[in-house]
């Protein structure tokens, strides 16, 4: 059986290529034809979800065996003296479910695209754009080493800033574009230092290579050095994922990135290149695991992320960056369940976060696209009537996300409160609780404000063709049952765990209290919001400075512009002037000097022959008078006797 | 007084040289008309001539070698030739100069200054 | 290898120095005002000399390794010059870049039509001059060409230049004196090299010969005449206090002397560096790494500063050359075979990117009549395949994976953390500030709203998208298939002897000059 599947697993490397293939024919052939570049960019992507659905199988039968023995294969890219860099695919069951939920997500974005692009003069831009972005996240999860991944990494950076500046003749757009790239390339100079610092000491980049020589070296001092030269790399290779999942501080740029498309937020700002992080952290863990304090770190800034964004989402009015603050939430989530070692349950989160929330980012599309660009909550309201399977979808979607059974959302929330509370995190466990508490409680808000009461006579939704529908379903269903997978004896963490697999049984006890946080969530959105027991305008007034700080995301941002502005720009002012006026002032003066210098000698050419013949003279006796009397002392001065030339 | 004693050696004669040589300096540096240079320059050509002679006289031994007699004199002679040929381009100079500019003032000739 | 042989060997280098010589005196030749005609005949000579060093390039054995397509004539046998050309993975690149920017440049002046004849012969004798130096195998060859390269680029600037800050004969004079200076005090060092390895008779300028007497260069002697070359070569590559002829010269310099100025000429000073000087005078190198390294991280981080100030187009892309040259700079103190194969990657990567930019910017130029950043915007509604180059260009400059740009300034950083930890740190930080000035001239250059003014103006097309079309090729293929150009330049790094002299560096007891 493993042999068979062998063979197949080979071919993994067509599953990245496909779009890449396509990317290039749209870029150079079918440009100026839309109806050909997309068909070509669905075909490839649905051609590649097909292998990686049997790629998936395959890992499923190949079962405990793959786990154990990973499909590598690699060929030399880079060989010089002293770097050695292969790349190739790897196929483990890890990279197979990135493979599933990165092909899916993505075919489905681009069917979803047919409908919500339709018109667009960029159209040809944009399929080649999403084949480019599936190309580099797809080669990214396929990996064998760091550096691999470094570069699909910065590659998908590179396609999250071409499709959130899609539309770059809007300022924002554009604005927010650039602010991505450069956020995530400051945690990428981490990451860049981390990658440079291991190769130095392990003469390797393979992930498995690097297992293998942290694992036998980790006793020996004179290698590794201290645990504090591991805790170091961890920190470095850290940043990355910090920039790329939007972890505090680097977080600032995954809001403004929803000038995009909305289906490119749901594909690349919600289910697959913000959880790149997550999943370098995962491919990492063992250097993680090798130090406490970067588990602790790691844990910590999580649980803050996850609680501060909720925050911030709950005063937020903006439909899309309500989303965008509960990406940030729930990345927090799976960063510190790597933290606190719930290794399994964050990348199930991984899979289930991908699947509720690229539905509900595309269900706010398809409400946003009936409404002609509306995106206030506050503007819409009693959408479920108009828009029937939007708004069913997308209660599934807040459904999962606030963790009620059997949806997807609650096996896998629940799996990491358990993992925190039984590895000892207490905080971090009350932390993701409330997490929990506040997730249903702003979604619900959404749900309510956006779906239900009264309509606004302004509005005439209807709603979205079968192109943007479909998907829809296809992901409520996987929202609704994906969960299913911890539940079979050969469940989710059997194929992804770390270390040694220790079958868990169901904590029934603690995914009661998560549930209960997550329905009383729901219901006190409920009696806000739909029964308006309590007034929402009130709760604002009462604690004004509360509702200014969350609702201005804690002046984050204001303090990045100032630093910009003032220190870096100013810095940078202050050095052209220093070049200006110093740097090549002391080289103009140089010219300077040479000039004056001329201008007073040249005084001496009066154009007199008589003064020229006098000086003549003098010289000629005072040579004279010197070689005459004083040849003992001067003819070591002699010039000819200094050049040698006079024997 | 003993005429004979009074004998008239090289250096009395290069004393001479010397004085007109000053005199030609001091005419060719201190003279502001153009014409009176070229006549101290012609001065200063003659006390070269004087030394030529004088040490045509005094320094060889006619007796040993007769190619030498006469090297001083013909010097002489060839710096009277190049004198006459050098007045004469000289004051061709001048004329052109003074039809130009009206003077002979070498003041007023410094259009080669800086 | 030997001096003494008179001739024989390969003519395939004469020929490609000699192709857009050919064309130039073709073109003195021809009428002024048959400008199309010298345009084709002078892509034409560029042409072939580019599609021979491509073969070249391919037809090189870089298992064999070391000096091929050698030619020796002696020329003046009594002082020991000779007439001598060959390359290795270190020129190799290096005379392929040069071919490349040329062609290049012939089709971004494509539209000069002021004294056009003038222009292409100037054009071409600089291209000539510039291959020169990197196919000399011989000193004073080398010096002779350098020499020549200087003249047209003096005349091109003051008479094609345009005026902006500084006035286009300011920036003339600053470029030609700052390289004249340089070459002033190379051949100082040039001149003390020579003597003190003709010290036991048989005098000769040939670099591996030169390199080959070790024995009777003197400790102090290798710090000073390094300290000599430094200067020269280092104000020609921009080294920190020695970089501000760079932007003025840049944004005085018409398009194509620009491209050439920053794509290659420039490369002379870290070429001559690693070829004259870690190779022949290892222990000066030694000495002064400590003064690169600390200069370079100056280059990388405070130019880049810098450039985030800066109004002009021209004048961004000028600092961030002599940013990028940092990362040379970096590379040249590490003195070891990583970082040397990164410093020859480097120096292709940055010119073809540098010629890529400037090219798009001349365009620009061209078209708008500005290169001031906040009079343009939103120029990707008019000129969509002008953007696609910009973009490119810009992206390779912030070395971004798949260009070529990314895995020379991968292998830099790799060879110099090891032995300057903390100077490579702070130059990997200038990655940041590199994508702040990048994406900031990409963003208020080319996207925005639509500007009415410049609806009337063209796309480029036809003859002007060849320099977009090669160098844009070059970037990708060589950043994709990073072993077609580290393959090459690895072999002369390990073949020359390099390898060898910088394993003796990093055992030398003697430390570095701090």
């Amino acid at each position: 059986m493993f042999k068979e599947m062998h063979d197949l697993f080979q071919w993994a490397w067509l599953i990245p290529a496909l779009p890449f293939l396509s990317f290039l024919l749209i870029a150079f052939v079918t440009k100026r034809s839309k109806g050909l570049s997309s068909t070509v960019s669905i075909l490839a992507i649905l051609t590649a979800l097909g292998l990686a659905i049997a790629i998936g199988l395959g890992i499923i039968q190949s079962g405990a065996e793959l786990v154990e023995h990973p499909v590598i294969v690699s060929a030399n890219w880079l060989n010089i003296w002293g770097l050695k860099i292969d790349i190739g695919t790897v196929v483990d069951p890890l990279s197979g479910m990135m493979l599933f939920v990165v092909a899916l997500v993505a075919s489905m974005v681009q069917i979803y695209s047919l409908g919500y692009m339709q018109g667009d003069k960029g159209w040809s831009r944009y399929y080649a754009y999403q084949s480019l972005f599936a190309f580099s996240m797809l080669g990214m999860v396929l990996a064998t080493n760091l550096l691999q991944l470094f570069i699909f990494w910065e590659l998908v950076g590179l396609c999250s800033y071409l499709l959130i500046g899609f539309w770059y003749f809007k300022v924002s757009a554009r604005e927010a574009a650039k602010k991505a790239f450069i956020t995530t390339r400051v945690g990428d100079f981490g990451l860049l230092l981390g990658i440079l610092f291991l190769y130095n000491k392990f003469e390797t980049l393979d992930f498995t290579a690097l297992s293998a020589a942290l694992s036998t070296n980790l006793q020996n001092v004179a290698v590794v050095g201290t645990v504090g030269y591991v805790t170091v790399m961890a920190f470095l290779i850290f940043m990355g994922p910090m920039g790329k999942s939007g972890q505090f501080p680097l977080h600032v740029w995954l809001p403004d990135a929803m000038e995009g498309p909305t289906p490119v937020s749901a594909l690349i700002h919600a289910a697959t290149m913000v959880v790149a992080g997550v999943y370098l952290v995962a491919k990492m863990y063992f250097l993680f695991e090798a130090s406490p304090v970067a588990l602790q770190f790691v844990a910590g800034i999580g649980a803050f992320t996850a609680i501060f964004a909720a925050s911030i989402a709950i005063a937020q009015d903006d439909i899309k960056r309500i989303l965008a603050y509960s990406t940030l939430s729930q990345l927090g989530y799976m960063v510190f369940a790597l933290g606190v070692g719930a290794y399994s349950a964050s990348l199930f989160h991984l899979m289930t976060h991908a699947f509720f929330k690229a539905l509900m980012f595309l269900g706010a599309g398809s409400v946003i696209h009936a409404l002609h660009e509306k995106q206030n909550i506050w503007d819409m309201g009693g959408l479920w009537r108009k828009m029937p399977i939007t708004g069913t979808t997308f209660f599934i979607g807040v459904l999962a996300i606030s963790g009620v059974p059997p949806f997807a959302g609650f096996w896998s929330k629940d799996e990491i409160l358990a993992g925190a509370f039984q590895n000892g995190h207490p905080i971090i466990y009350a932390v993701g609780l409330f997490t929990a508490f506040l997730t249903a409680f702003y979604m619900s808000r959404l749900f309510f404000v956006a779906f239900m009461g009264p309509e606004k006579p302004q509005n005439h939704p209807h709603e979205s063709p079968l192109s943007m529908t479909i998907p829809l379903v296809i992901l409520a269903c996987f929202s609704a049952i994906g969960g299913l997978a911890a539940l079979p004896e050969h469940n989710f963490s059997f194929f992804i765990h770390f270390g040694e697999f220790e079958p868990e049984a169901m904590n029934w006890g603690l995914a009661g209290i998560s549930v209960v946080a997550g329905l009383l969530g729901i219901g006190f959105a409920y009696y806000i919001y739909v029964k308006e027991a309590i007034k929402a305008e009130s709760i604002a007034a009462r604690f004004p400075i509360v509702y200014r700080i969350l609702n201005n995301k804690y002046y984050i941002d204001e303090v990045y512009l100032w630093l910009i502005h003032h220190i870096m720009d100013g810095l940078g002012k202050v050095l052209y002037f220093i070049d200006i006026y110093i740097v090549d002032g002391i080289i103009n003066g140089i010219a300077l000097l040479t000039r004056g210098s001329a201008k007073v000698l040249r005084r001496t050419g009066t154009g007199q022959l008589q003064t020229y013949a006098m000086v003549f003279f003098f010289a000629v006796v005072v040579i004279f008078m010197v070689f005459a009397f004083g040849e003992g002392q001067l003819s070591s001065l002699n010039p000819l006797a200094m050049l040698g030339g006079v024997k | 007084m003993n005429l004979g004693n009074l004998s008239v050696g090289l250096s009395t004669y290069l004393l001479v040289g010397a004085m007109l040589f000053c005199l030609g300096l001091y005419g060719v540096f201190a003279k502001r008309n153009i014409i009176a240079i070229l006549m101290s320059l012609e001065l200063m050509l003659n006390a070269v001539n004087i030394n030529f002679v004088a040490f045509n006289r005094f320094l060889w031994n006619q007796k040993i070698d007769i190619h030498y007699i006469l090297t001083g004199n013909v010097a002489a002679l060839f710096v009277i030739v190049v004198a006459a040929a050098e007045i004469a381009v000289g004051l061709a100079l001048v004329i052109t100069i003074y039809r130009n500019r009206q003077s002979t003032n070498v003041d007023e000739f410094n259009w080669l200054k800086w | 290898m030997s001096s003494a042989l008179p001739s024989g060997g390969s003519f395939l280098l004469p020929f490609i120095l000699g192709a857009p010589l050919l064309a130039m005196f073709v073109i003195v030749f021809m009428p002024k005002d048959e400008t199309k005609m010298i345009k084709i005949i002078a892509a034409m000579g560029t042409f072939v000399a580019m599609a021979l060093s491509l073969f070249a390039f391919f037809a090189y054995d870089r298992s064999l390794g070391g000096m091929q397509f050698t030619l020796t004539i002696p020329w003046v046998p009594d002082l020991g010059v000779n007439l001598a050309f060959g390359v290795d993975g270190l020129s190799l690149p290096m005379l392929l870049l040069t071919n490349l920017i040329g062609f290049s440049s012939i089709y971004a002046s494509w539209n000069m039509e002021n004294r056009a004849k003038e222009f292409f012969v100037l054009l071409l004798i600089l291209i000539t001059g510039v291959m020169g130096t990197f196919i000399a195998r011989d000193l004073f060859i080398f010096f002779l060409f350098y020499e020549i390269v200087v003249i047209p680029i003096y005349i091109m600037v003051i008479i094609w230049g345009s005026t902006k800050r500084v006035s286009k004969e300011y920036a003339g004079m600053k470029l030609t004196i700052y390289l004249l200076i340089g070459s002033a005090f190379l051949l100082v060092g040039m001149v003390a090299l020579y003597l003190a390895a003709a010290k036991q008779g048989n005098p000769t300028f040939m670099f591996d010969q030169l390199a080959a007497r070790q024995n009777l260069y003197s400790a102090p002697f290798q710090k000073a005449a390094f300290g000599l070359m430094l200067f020269g070569f280092g104000s020609l590559i921009s080294m920190f206090p020695f970089h501000s002829w760079s932007p003025d010269g840049y944004a005085g310099a018409p398009t194509a002397v620009s491209m050439i100025h920053a794509g290659v000429l420039k490369k002379i000073g870290g070429y001559g560096l690693i070829r004259l000087g870690v190779y022949v005078l290892p222990l000066g190198a030694k000495y002064w790494a400590p003064v690169i390294a600390a200069l370079a991280i100056a280059n990388v981080l405070y130019a880049a500063f810098i450039a985030l100030a800066q109004k002009d187009l021209k004048y961004v892309i000028g600092y961030s050359s002599v940013s990028h040259m940092g990362y040379v700079l970096i590379a040249i103190a590490a003195l070891n075979p990583t970082s040397i194969n990164g410093a020859v990657a480097m120096m292709f990567a940055h010119g073809v990117m540098s010629a890529l930019i400037f090219s798009m910017i001349g365009f620009i130029y061209e078209k708008t009549h500005t290169r001031n950043i906040p009079d343009l915007g939103g120029l990707a509604h008019q000129m969509p395949r002008l953007a696609i180059g910009f973009i490119i260009g810009g992206m390779a400059s912030l070395g971004l994976p798949s260009t070529v740009n990314f895995i020379s300034e991968f292998t830099i950083f790799m060879g110099s953390i090891r032995v300057l930890p903390v100077q490579a740190i702070l130059g990997i930080a200038g990655i940041i500030f590199t994508a702040v000035y990048t994406l900031r001239i990409i963003a208020n250059v080319m996207f925005g709203p639509r500007r009415p003014e410049w609806d009337q103006l063209k796309d480029i097309r036809g003859p002007e998208l060849v320099p977009l079309i090669v160098l844009g090729l070059v970037i990708f293929a060589a950043g994709i298939f990073p072993n077609i150009l580290f393959g090459l330049v690895n072999s002369g790094v390990t073949s020359s002897g390099l390898q060898k002299v910088l394993e003796t560096v990093s055992q030398a007891k003697m430390g570095g000059l701090f």
